[in-house]
């Protein structure tokens, strides 16, 4: 381990300050509390909200996991979880089981998530107004007195444009029937595992400064229209390495000839199956 | 114009006393009228006379220093004055219409002609992509737009076409009255000519009241039963359209009048 900085990186007095905004996000589930975001040795969009709420939280016989569209082993993914294990000098893992702590971006992972994980979600956009509206002061009222319908308007503007609701992830949800909130960019596939999950789940955006979070055992729901209700992704075809026919699949071009393959997105799940089929 | 108010119903709005200051600089000082449904009142004068900071205290997107404002809400009358910013903006979204002059401030630019139609009814709990659809080409027709535009972006739309789509998107929910500013400034004479034609259908139909805020006499004469002269932040003159446009009694009205060029 190294000496040269405190334990998981950031000074203690920020780690306090953080956890305080995050004991607040919990309390108001889906709320957006603003924190001083402190500086990362690492630019942002790639992490830095994430990264400092896990540095937060992390205590010596904490076991991490990081994925990164839900792989475990992509230059992001690696980097933060070195990161970690240099500056804490805490286990790290691929399993979801075994992993007390996970941090990710992009995905929720397919093995359902237990009492007492905490999972990190790393946010680019935490307001999901903004593209309707992008004066913050307007925003915040919004929220303040739940005027959502322009929320909706997006959604119109989709069905409009497409004939059904195209947004495919940062799917907007409301969380616990009152604030509406970005699930940050993981694909509308993995939005219902936020509905009533066990694990705790908290959202930390570094740009912008602000963290929020889906405390356990709380009603989230997509927004849709009666006409139009919420649908998930499917493919015609199984993943092609373990065969599910379950799991978020990715799409790979193999060849310049368009050559297609899916895979599963989230490769502990992938591997762990396809062993489990060898075996 | 044809028709007279319903003289029977009790007054929509209510203003009293009403009076707003920027620093030492009068916006508008002690202002007092009553709008009854179905009733049309201008407010006229010349640039900075104070028109659209009263029409701004009636919309409460402005605190007056003092005075009231009685809006008869379906609970009741509600001084806009002194209530919250929640009911304010619940009224506003409901009850009342705001037409700005200037159709960018009150339309979302980047939002097609249905999705800006159909915001208040989502914000007012409408959940039904086809009803909200269906409605929206109604009111594209009422307030004639080819209903073929619907998913079309405001800002490939003429001037005229964008200040009948404001109107539409406010009239939506049906409220009990229409604020407007100024909403044909800007406008050439022929697509004026239209817009006053779609208002004035649209008062005698939905019985809806107006306040409307002009400095164009000829629009006044054409649209408002009474009308508010206003100088320098104050009422000087007020009555019925024809007798203050034929019968000025105050020099500054007169003067008004008579600056009024003829072709």
């Amino acid at each position: 381990m190294s000496h040269q900085y405190n334990f998981a990186y950031l000074d203690e007095q920020s780690k306090k300050m953080i956890r305080r905004t995050m004991l607040k996000a919990i309390a108001i589930p889906g709320f957006q509390v603003p924190f001083g975001g402190r500086e990362m040795p690492l630019p942002y969009g790639w992490g830095t909200g994430g990264i400092q709420l896990t540095a937060a939280i992390l205590g010596k016989t904490d076991t991490l996991k990081v994925i990164d569209q839900g792989s475990d082993d992509t230059v992001n993914a690696i980097s933060i979880k070195t990161f970690f294990k240099t500056t804490a000098d805490i286990a790290v893992t691929e399993s979801t089981k075994d992993a007390t702590i996970i941090q990710t971006r992009h995905r929720i992972p397919e093995t359902p998530l237990r009492k007492g994980q905490i999972i990190v979600f790393q946010v680019p956009i935490p307001e999901p107004l903004q593209f309707i509206e992008p004066r913050r002061r307007e925003t915040a009222k919004m929220h303040a007195y739940q005027e959502y319908g322009a929320m909706y308007v997006k959604l119109y503007e989709d069905i409009a444009t497409y004939g059904r609701i195209a947004t495919a992830f940062d799917y907007p949800v409301q969380v616990n029937h009152r604030y509406i909130m970005s699930p940050s960019p993981i694909p509308k596939y993995d939005n219902p595992k936020l509905n009533q999950s066990p694990a705790i789940h908290f959202f930390g955006a570094g740009r912008e400064k602000r963290i929020y979070a889906v405390p356990p055992f709380t009603d989230v729901k997509s927004l849709d229209f009666e006409d139009h209700p919420f649908e998930l992704e499917s493919w015609n075809e199984p993943c092609s390495i373990c065969g599910s026919t379950i799991s978020f699949l990715d799409e790979i071009i193999t060849d310049d000839e368009g050559t297609r393959l899916f895979i599963c997105s989230d490769t502990e799940y992938c591997q762990k199956r396809s062993q489990g089929v060898g075996s | 114009m044809t028709g007279m108010p319903d003289k029977n119903n009790l007054p929509l709005l209510k203003v009293q006393n009403l009076s707003k200051f920027f620093g030492k600089h009068i916006g508008c000082y002690d202002i007092n009228f009553e709008l009854s449904p179905g009733e049309v009142i201008g407010v006229v004068g010349e640039s900075g006379s104070g028109k659209s900071t009263l029409l701004n205290c009636i919309a409460g997107k402005t605190q007056p220093t003092n005075g009231a404002v009685f809006f008869n809400s379906s609970d009741g009358y509600i001084d806009l004055c002194m209530s919250d910013e929640a009911q304010l903006r619940k009224i506003s979204r409901t009850q009342t219409g705001f037409v700005t002059q200037n159709s960018r401030d009150g339309l979302r630019m980047g939002i097609s002609a249905g999705g800006n139609i159909g915001e208040r009814l989502m914000a007012n709990g409408m959940r039904n992509y086809s009803q909200i659809r269906k409605i929206a080409l109604k009111w594209l027709e009422t307030v004639e737009i080819d209903p073929a535009r619907i998913d079309d972006l405001p800002e490939t739309f003429s001037g005229g076409m964008q200040q009948r789509l404001q109107i539409a998107a406010n009239l939506v929910t049906e409220p009990k009255i229409m604020l407007m500013d100024e909403p044909t400034s800007g406008l050439d004479v022929s697509v004026q000519a239209r817009l006053i034609d779609v208002l004035r259908k649209l008062v005698s139909r939905l019985n809806l009241s107006m306040v409307l805020v002009t400095h164009d006499l000829a629009v006044a004469r054409l649209m408002c039963h009474r009308l508010y002269v206003m100088k320098n932040g104050k009422i000087i003159e007020s009555g019925l359209s024809d007798q203050i446009l034929d019968d000025p009694r105050k020099p500054y009205t007169q003067l008004l009048v008579s600056s009024v060029l003829k072709p």
